[in-house]
């Protein structure tokens, strides 16, 4: 093997869930590749590799993005979020609870790329309709669910939030 | 009574007076409430480890080589290139595993790598394992392969026709090397009751093949220790099958053998047999003793397949002129592609399972199950019925059309009913088919709509029935087909053992609450170990709808046994009957004073004084004299059916052929809902699927034998936007066989989309759509062709058409 073959090993600065770190990445990763192999960060999962089904999908300064076909230099100075990032570590995300409550994750292997969405979605708008919940999550595929309980989820989410109460208090209400 | 302080917080954690009296009013505290999955959390968080997360220290990465011929024979295999390349530390090829295996043990025709021939594009040669992924990758490139390229078949009726060009050898010399499997059965007296039929109906249909598409690609690591013991994760619905078969091909000790399947991201069928990835981590692990990893890309996944088999069905139906069905014939060709995988069942099931939920007076189907150079079809939820069910259900509307009769008005006036035998002699006990038919009828508004909506818009309905797993296991045994251990801790935790497999149908949860129903202990006090074979006990795996019926009855049968003993101690301490104490909330209380009651791990305690170290184990066998005395007649045989009914309302644009389906109504008899949330989302799920296939999905090749469309982009899924408004109607009718009643409810509920939305279609613009997927093209195709005819006087315009409810009276 020629040595120009051997990928060239970049020492970058990423900002992940608000923490810094200075890590040694091979120059073609992508942002998932990044946070699944060299950060241990497994919660964004990969369905397809090449941007077509949203479970990799990961918040950028607070946008949703498809990390599997993002370069990990375009994360440089950027925050990014996973889905290990979404709660407090006093619980779960509203997100997070009202999912579990009405059964929005089957398998759960797009879940963690719905919810990115979905907080994405909740972070500009706080009381989305069913529609503005289709369209925000429509980059994401489900295989399970047929996204009912997913949007229920959301709607639930959102008014717990609204609230500030926790999801199974509203859903009780 | 003085409790230690870690008693006493539990204590004050569980039920109150109040509840406890509740609890005793009730039959139920924890089945049949809307409660959530033990995984949820952690598969909300990012916290669940699929298989592809897990990431062993020294684990090298694999990648297959794969044919880019449709047919081809192997003439050689040079890998020295390869194995020079920087980081490269095995390949394997065909010659390495020569042993065939199969999911049937009677059909064992494929290789973990191939031997001699190439069977379809995408069947795999060689396998390397290497430091990463880029390196194995860039090895594969470098393996030099020389073919002998051979003629092949794509279109199975021409494969039939073609014995000189066997894809596989045959079985016997003369027979046909093209035919994967032949079934004729006849029950009745067929061409009798068709003569004597007061109208007939002859259909043809074809169903095109779609695939699983979990979005989990598949992924298998291996580990070998030096003392000769493999262990193999895998994304498998069935640990138990692979577990064997990884043995038998391999030629290692089974009990040197483990198998674990973490948590699968999605399955539906594609992951229900051993697949290459599985057999090619193992031997390479065996060869560098390090780790090894493969996980498919997305389009070796759609290569991999195993799903919807592609249907060509002939139907002849002859009905009674008061709607009665008298005799159904059927012949069907299934294109089953390379291999055979489960193809000898689905084959059976092709026309088997379409016995219910109506009553057949006679009834003959010939269904041939042919191979051709493609990847290999396989079991999709609703394992080959979904196709055939969409032709009997088409031609029950067009009976119904023929009868001028309201076409549920026409399923009633077949109903199969309880305690009966189906015409190929299924024993069928609880049927909630006539509530389902009601419940869909009602919420749909049916009788408003029905050939009353403006033109363009329509509603269709359809029935079907499905199996809550078989009679028989996959190889021949008289053992249990499936088994619970509990394992019960002094702090009150209950350990469950089990080898179900968690697919996300959420059988981890399922055998959690059963638990905590039958021994009172909250659900976060029960620990659930499902599907790892050094554990767990046996069970045979997630498919058929098998797991909440035979795990959960193995569940109530381990559990109960721990109960008894606890009742028993508890009893004696407390000098009353055993029949006095309940087990609820979090403690052991007498029924008639609530007021004396002990926290459950204190009564635990006091069963493991007793009896010694508390466990248990519980089984399930299905009965055996449930179906008819003939050659296939246990194949189908199921100990429960569900039956489900669809409504479905559609608007056709006649200008362009679109079809937007808005709603479904999904009725569903899963007997009864152990959690009606889950059950709601395996209706919603299944529901959405069959949308899927009817309008959007097609697992199709181009002329060369490859995928026409390997990618999430364009092979055509459903996002949110795309999926029908769906409402769920759980209908219970309490199977006495099933635990607490339960039957199945993941596979049922998809079956009917398909033919309700087709009959939706005519109703809303008079065409009849017997080709799937409805595409714009073939539904405008449809449009012009009744355009014609309209034109030409040969047909009344259907924008005329009057409501048929007027011209039969619907119920009588
Ligand atoms: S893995 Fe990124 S879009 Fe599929
Ligand atoms: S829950 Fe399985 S893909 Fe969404």
């Amino acid at each position: 093997m020629r040595c120009w073959e051997r990928p060239l090993i970049e020492i970058i600065r990423l900002s992940v869930n608000g923490d810094s770190h200075e890590i040694g990445v091979p120059s073609h990763y992508t942002l998932l590749e990044t946070l699944r192999y060299v950060l241990g960060l497994t919660g964004s999962k990969q369905g397809c590799d090449k941007g077509d089904c949203g479970a990799c999908t990961v918040l950028l300064d607070g946008l949703p993005t498809l990390s599997c076909i993002l370069p990990v230099q375009e994360a440089i100075g950027r925050q990014v979020t996973t889905i290990e990032g979404l709660a407090d570590p006093d619980g779960p995300h509203a997100l997070q609870d009202a999912l579990d409550l009405t059964g929005g994750a089957q398998c759960g292997f797009c879940t963690p790329g719905i919810l990115m969405s979905a907080a994405a979605l909740l972070n500009v708008n706080s009381s989305p309709t069913r529609q503005e919940i289709r369209e925000a999550l429509s980059g994401n595929l489900c295989r399970c669910t047929g996204y009912t309980k997913i949007y229920e989820a959301v709607e639930l989410a959102a008014r717990a939030l609204r609230e500030q109460r926790p999801p199974a208090e509203v859903l009780r209400s | 009574m003085k409790l230690e302080d870690f008693r006493q917080k539990q204590a004050e954690k569980a039920a109150s007076q109040e509840e406890l009296r509740r609890a005793l009013e009730s039959e139920f505290q924890i089945i049949g409430r809307r409660l959530r999955r033990t995984d949820g959390l952690a598969k909300a968080t990012g916290r669940a480890v699929y298989t592809d997360d897990i990431s062993l220290p020294g684990m090298l990465h694999g990648k297959i080589l794969r044919s880019p011929h449709p047919h081809a024979r192997i003439v050689s295999i040079d890998v020295s290139a390869a194995l020079e390349l920087e980081g490269v530390h095995a390949i394997i090829t065909g010659s390495d595993m020569p042993v065939p295996y199969g999911i049937i043990p009677w059909t064992r025709d494929e290789y973990p790598l191939c031997v001699d021939k190439v069977r379809h594009v995408g069947d795999g040669v060689a396998a390397v394992a290497a430091v990463d992924e880029e390196s194995a990758e860039r090895a594969i490139g470098l393996i030099d392969v020389e073919y002998e390229v051979l003629p092949y078949h794509l279109d199975p009726e021409a494969a039939l026709e073609d014995p000189d060009t066997p894809i596989h050898e045959p079985r016997r010399p003369g027979e046909n090397g093209n035919v994967s499997k032949h079934v004729h059965l006849e029950f009745g007296e067929v061409d009798r009751l068709l003569a004597e039929s007061d109208v007939i109906v002859e259909g043809e249909y074809y169903f095109e093949g779609t695939t699983h598409t979990p979005i989990e690609p598949h992924c298998a690591i291996a580990h070998f220790d030096p003392g000769g013991k493999l262990t193999v994760w895998s994304a498998t619905q069935v640990p138990h099958y692979l577990h064997r078969e990884l043995a038998r091909v391999l030629d290692i000790d089974v009990a040197k053998v483990r198998v674990v399947q973490p948590p699968v991201g999605g399955a539906f069928g594609g992951k229900s047999e051993p697949f290459d990835l599985e057999f090619c981590v193992a031997k390479l692990a065996m060869i560098t003793g390090r780790p090894v990893k493969i996980l498919y890309t997305r389009e070796e996944v759609f290569y991999a397949h195993r799903g919807r088999h592609p249907m060509l069905m002939r139907y002849k139906t002859g009905a009674s002129k008061d709607g009665r069905i008298e005799a159904v014939d059927a012949r069907t060709i299934l294109d089953g592609g390379g291999y055979s995988s489960f193809g000898l069942v689905t084959t059976y099931y092709s026309g088997q399972l379409i016995t219910a939920p109506y009553q057949m007076q006679s009834y003959r189907f010939d269904s041939t199950r042919v191979y051709t150079n493609k990847p290999c079809c396989g079991p999709k939820r609703g394992h080959g019925s979904v196709q055939p069910r969409f032709a009997i259900e088409v031609q029950l509307d067009k009976i119904a059309e023929s009868l001028q009769m309201d076409p549920i008005e026409l399923r009633r006036r077949n109903l199969l009913g309880t305690d009966t035998r189906t015409v190929n002699e299924f024993r069928v006990i609880s049927n909630g088919f006539p509530q389902c038919l009601e419940a869909v009828e009602r919420a749909s508004s049916w009788r408003d709509k029905y050939r009353k909506l403006p033109y363009g818009r329509g509603v269709g309905v359809a029935g079907s029935c499905y199996i809550s797993g078989t009679n028989y296991p996959i190889y021949p045994n008289e053992m249990p087909q499936s088994a619970v251990q509990l394992q019960v801790d002094r702090s009150g935790r209950v350990a469950v053992f089990c080898g179900a497999s968690e697919i996300g149908q959420g059988s981890d949860s399922m055998l959690a609450y059963i638990v905590s129903e039958e021994l009172g202990v909250p659900i976060d006090y029960v620990r659930i170990q499902s599907a790892d074979t050094d554990l767990t006990p046996v069970d045979l795996g997630a498919y058929s709808s098998r797991v909440t019926f035979m795990c959960g009855n193995a569940c109530i049968d381990a559990a109960r046994k721990i109960k008894r003993q606890v009742r028993d101690a508890v009893a004696e301490a407390w000098g009353c009957r055993p029949q006095h104490v309940a087990l609820a909330g979090g403690w052991a209380f007498d029924r008639s004073d609530t007021e004396r009651k002990l926290p459950i791990s204190e009564a635990f305690n006091l069963a493991e004084a007793k009896f010694g170290a508390l466990g248990s184990m519980g089984s399930y066998n299905t009965p055996k004299d449930i179906h008819g005395d003939y050659r296939g007649g246990t194949i189908g045989s199921s100990p429960a059916y569900s039956f489900t009914a669809h409504v479905a309302e559609v608007s056709v644009d006649p200008e362009t052929g679109f079809v937007e389906v808005g709603k479904i109504w999904i009725a569903h008899d899963c007997g009864r809902a152990l959690n009606p949330i889950l059950v709601e989302g395996q209706m919603e799920g299944s529901a959405y699927m069959g949308f899927a296939e009817a309008i959007m999905e097609a697992h199709v090749f181009k002329d060369s034998g490859l995928h026409n469309a390997p990618s999430l982009l364009d092979y055509k899924i459903p996002t949110s936007l795309d999926t029908p408004e769906l409402e769920s109607l759980i209908i219970e009718s309490l199977d006495p066989e099933g635990p607490y009643g339960a039957k199945e409810a993941g596979e049922g509920p998809l079956h009917p989309s398909i033919p309700a939305i087709a009959n939706a279609i005519y109703d809303a613009v008079g065409v009849r759509m017997d080709r799937l997927p409805f595409t714009p093209p073939r539904v405008w195709a449809a449009l012009r062709e009744r355009g014609r005819l309209e034109a030409a006087g040969q047909l009344t315009p259907w924008k005329e058409r009057s409501a048929i409810s007027q011209l039969t009276a619907v119920g009588d």
